[in-house]
């Protein structure tokens, strides 16, 4: 007896997870990203400084919604990481080079500018990786019987660079913001002054998403233009972020610009989920259909339901430690 | 020459697990080292403990965070390369391996920071706490890891329809019948591992004449489990034989290289297998013992591979090897057990040249151990992925062409070769610096953001590193 939608249920924890982890890994990469550009060394390190406490926090996220991928909905699971293989390998690389980079570049001398490479490389690599995932995922895969039978290559098209370019500029925005809240000084004011460009790169490149993906898919385009429905508010928030985005960094306001990058990326993903809603195998499988047995998802819900509030518990306690602004050769006790 | 996806992938897949397992296998014995050292430290407040207990943490944290960096890796294997698999048993095994990075967040998130930064910070029963589940953590860990292997090789609990599995019952599935016999088998691995890495870098220390009280008494508690630990493994490995026997006879047939089904059948102790001619060149071996061994009977029947068709029989050379890489490895480490008890009298252990210098190669072998059964164990269910229910060729990606798993092949092999090169260069280099200066160290603690590696006070590079080990001629026996 089916006492819940557990399909329904477990597609929430996913989402929530995948935001979760857009939010909180997307500052951390957009950091790296930034990284060759700073100001100066001492900078690096500040801002190296700055996630360091995080930013694996931030990656259990990545390995959570992989794993649970696999236990709620295999079907995706067992279908987006064969037709993107290849970038699920440089994302794996990427996130890998700039995890040791942590690791290594504090205790390194000599051979520190081999680790900056390795973060920075390593973050825009995983970034792009992210992007074109999910422009990916707007075009839909080509599944036979449950099955991807594209070839290795399908996910790479004009549309999936221009969305991993989109989401690679906007993890350098949500990571300008994060230093604008966590720095002071030159670094800030240096975060103050690239945040307007990346924010003028971000609009453009979401703006011709926003027109092209209509055209890459004729469901997208029926739920958007069929009728004039309520899910048009979301692109207006969106667009209220950006103003507050804006605002907030003309006024020198420190907290505001990050609160609106995350609220800019939230109505975005939105406007994505609703977009493809109820498919999570575009152009083929609903979530019911992609879902696990309902024993199965039942059976890891019951451990989920103990350690979610742990870890979102944990994490805050984690960010509230390491609350108020980040300085060069200062530490953490 | 074609390139397999199938062949690529099953190399891929062995090389980042082999790479993987190394650092978990050690991690899991050092955690428990580390939590006995604690106990000590708290009961005893001799501060050799203390010392001990620190330093090991620092190694720990090293191997931990490489561990969790070729962990991603593994989480994803089985969508890329094995997806039909994937989604065959993901009712089963993908609450298990959630379950799994479960425990390991766990893990993380609440101990592993308390053991690695606050032993100044936390009150001396709190961070003995915090070792204890750090080492229950990783048991719980490689509960859920081996319990999803195990059930490949013996399923149980499911039922397959329609090509997917579906769990009948979640003990029967999770308690499969090969559980426990590989549960206990790992365990007293990773105890062996830790154990022979601890044993060999303190015979280091002592032969350079480094903190001689500290080392000798690692070295001196090291010897004891293995004393205990060495011989009863050959225990455990010859219970776990015959579950295999009983569940995976083909298995057992090519860790023999026995072709034939037939009675009295030596224990090869050298052979060239032949999978063409099904037979074996160049035989040298123990009439009956293998009969012996397995039924305890000098003429029992040994099942043969002839049982089962030629396509359906593992690669016989890579399991008949393992197999004897393993047991010698294993042997031997039982004989360098038994010379630590025979020098015991006047504490001969800790001033022998020879048995020092034996340690500490010794300190590499349970990993080759460790390596050589887990191929003995995946090479052995081949052509199977879960045994007897589907092949490895039906699990494999179907969209997967040979060149793409080439490409990832090579590439995980090349950021791999960067990366944990790097990893093991700077093990090596907080081995070197040692236990000394431990109490400097902590004055620049506040330079760094905390991360596993911060735990160890060890630059990268060798110049330029103020707390430098001292020099190998100091060494004094």
């Amino acid at each position: 007896m089916e006492l819940f939608d557990l399909p329904l249920i477990w597609a929430f924890i996913i989402g929530f997870g995948i935001i979760m982890y857009v939010l909180m890994d997307g500052f951390d990469l957009g950091v790296g990203i930034l990284f060759p550009f700073a100001p100066d060394e001492e900078s690096r390190d500040t801002m190296m400084n700055s996630v360091a406490p995080v930013w694996d926090g931030n990656e259990t996220w990545l390995v959570l919604g992989g794993a649970g991928l696999l236990a709620a909905f295999p079907l995706v699971y067992s279908i987006l990481l064969p037709a993107l293989y290849i970038g699920v390998f440089l994302l794996l690389t990427g996130l890998i080079f700039r995890g040791v980079a942590f690791e290594f570049r504090f205790k390194a001398r000599s051979s520190r500018y081999l680790w900056n490479w390795s973060f920075a490389g390593g973050s825009a690599v995983a970034a792009v990786a992210q992007g074109a995932v999910v422009g990916a995922y707007i075009q839909g895969f080509e599944t036979a019987g449950g099955v991807y039978v594209g070839g290795a290559l399908d996910w790479l098209t004009p549309f999936t660079v221009l969305t991993g370019l989109g989401l690679f500029a906007g993890y350098a925005l949500l990571g300008s913001t994060w230093l604008i809240l966590k720095t002071e000084g030159r670094l800030q004011e240096w975060a103050y002054r690239i945040t307007l460009p990346l924010l003028a790169a971000v609009l453009v490149v979401f703006a011709i998403i926003s027109v092209w993906t209509p055209f890459v898919d004729d469901m997208i385009r029926a739920r958007w233009f069929s009728s004039l429905s309520i899910i048009w508010i979301l692109p207006v928030l969106t667009l209220l972020c950006a103003f507050q985005i804006f605002r907030s960094v003309r006024n020198r306001t420190e907290g505001m610009p990050f609160a609106a990058t995350m609220g800019l990326f939230i109505t975005t993903y939105l406007g994505l989920v609703v977009s493809r809603w109820p498919y999570v195998v575009p152009p083929e499988y609903t979530l019911w259909e992609a879902a696990s047995a309902y024993e199965s998802q039942m059976f890891l819900l019951v451990g989920l339901v103990f350690v979610i509030p742990v870890v979102l518990a944990y994490t805050a306690w984690t960010y509230w430690i390491f609350r108020g602004k980040v300085r060069a050769g200062e530490g953490y006790h | 020459m074609e390139l397999d996806p199938l062949f690529l992938s099953r190399i891929q897949f062995a090389f980042v697990v082999s790479f993987h397992a190394i650092f978990p296998v050690f991690t899991i014995g050092l955690a428990s080292y580390i939590a006995v050292l604690e106990g000590l430290a708290f009961k005893t407040r001799n501060q050799v403990w203390v010392k001990l207990s620190a330093f090991w943490t620092k190694v720990f944290a090293v191997v931990f965070g490489m561990g969790v960096v070729s962990g991603i890796v593994m989480s994803f294997q089985f969508g890329t390369n094995w997806s039909n698999f994937a989604q065959a048993s993901a009712n089963f095994l993908g609450p298990i391996l959630s379950y799994e990075v479960i425990t390991a967040f766990f893990l993380e998130a609440a101990f592993l920071g308390v053991l690695l930064f606050g032993r100044d910070k936390v009150p001396p029963g709190v961070h003995l706490f915090a070792a204890l589940m750090v080492a229950l953590g990783t048991f719980i860990s490689s509960f859920w890891i081996l319990s999803a292997n195990s059930w490949m090789q013996t399923p149980a609990g499911t039922e397959l329809r329609d090509g997917v599995f579906y769990v009948t019952s979640w003990s029967e599935a999770i308690f499969n019948p090969s559980f426990w016999y590989r549960f206990t088998h790992m365990g007293l691995a990773s105890f062996l591992t830790g154990g022979f890495v601890v044993a060999g870098v303190s015979a280091w220390y002592l032969l350079n004449g480094r903190e001689m009280e500290a080392n000798r008494k690692a070295l001196s508690m090291c010897l004891w489990l293995l004393l205990i630990i060495a011989p009863a493994q050959l225990v455990v490995g010859d219970f776990h034989g015959l579950n295999t026997l009983e569940h995976q006879p083909t298995k057992v047939a090519a860790m023999e290289g026995n072709w034939e089904t037939s009675r009295n059948v030596p224990l090869l102790l050298f052979a060239i297998p032949d999978q063409e001619n099904q037979t074996n060149h160049f035989e040298i071996g123990i009439p009956g013992l293998a009969s012996l061994i397995l039924t305890h009977e000098w003429d029992g029947e040994v099942p043969g591979l002839d049982a089962v068709p030629a396509e359906e029989q593992p690669p016989v050379a890579i399991v008949f090897w393992s197999f004897r890489v393993m047991v010698a490895l294993g042997m031997l480490m039982i004989l360098f057990a038994l010379a630590g008890l025979l020098l015991r009298p006047g504490g001969r252990y800790a001033r022998n040249t020879w048995f020092l210098q034996g340690l500490r190669f010794m300190s590499i072998a349970p990993f080759f151990a460790v390596l050589a059964g887990w191929f003995v164990t995946e090479v052995g269910r081949a052509p199977w992925l879960v045994q007897g229910l589907m092949t490895q060729a039906e699990a494999v990606t179907p969209s997967l062409s040979g060149g793409m798993a080439l490409f990832t092949l090579i590439g995980y092999i090349v950021v791999y070769a960067l990366v944990f090169s790097a990893g093991v260069y700077y093990l090596m280099r907080v081995l070197y610096v040692g236990l000394e200066d431990q109490q400097e160290e902590n004055e620049h603690d506040a330079e760094r953001p905390k991360r596993p590696f911060s735990a160890a006070h060890v630059p990268f590079e060798i110049d330029g590193n103020r707390h430098q080990g001292k020099p190998t001629s100091q060494g004094g026996h």
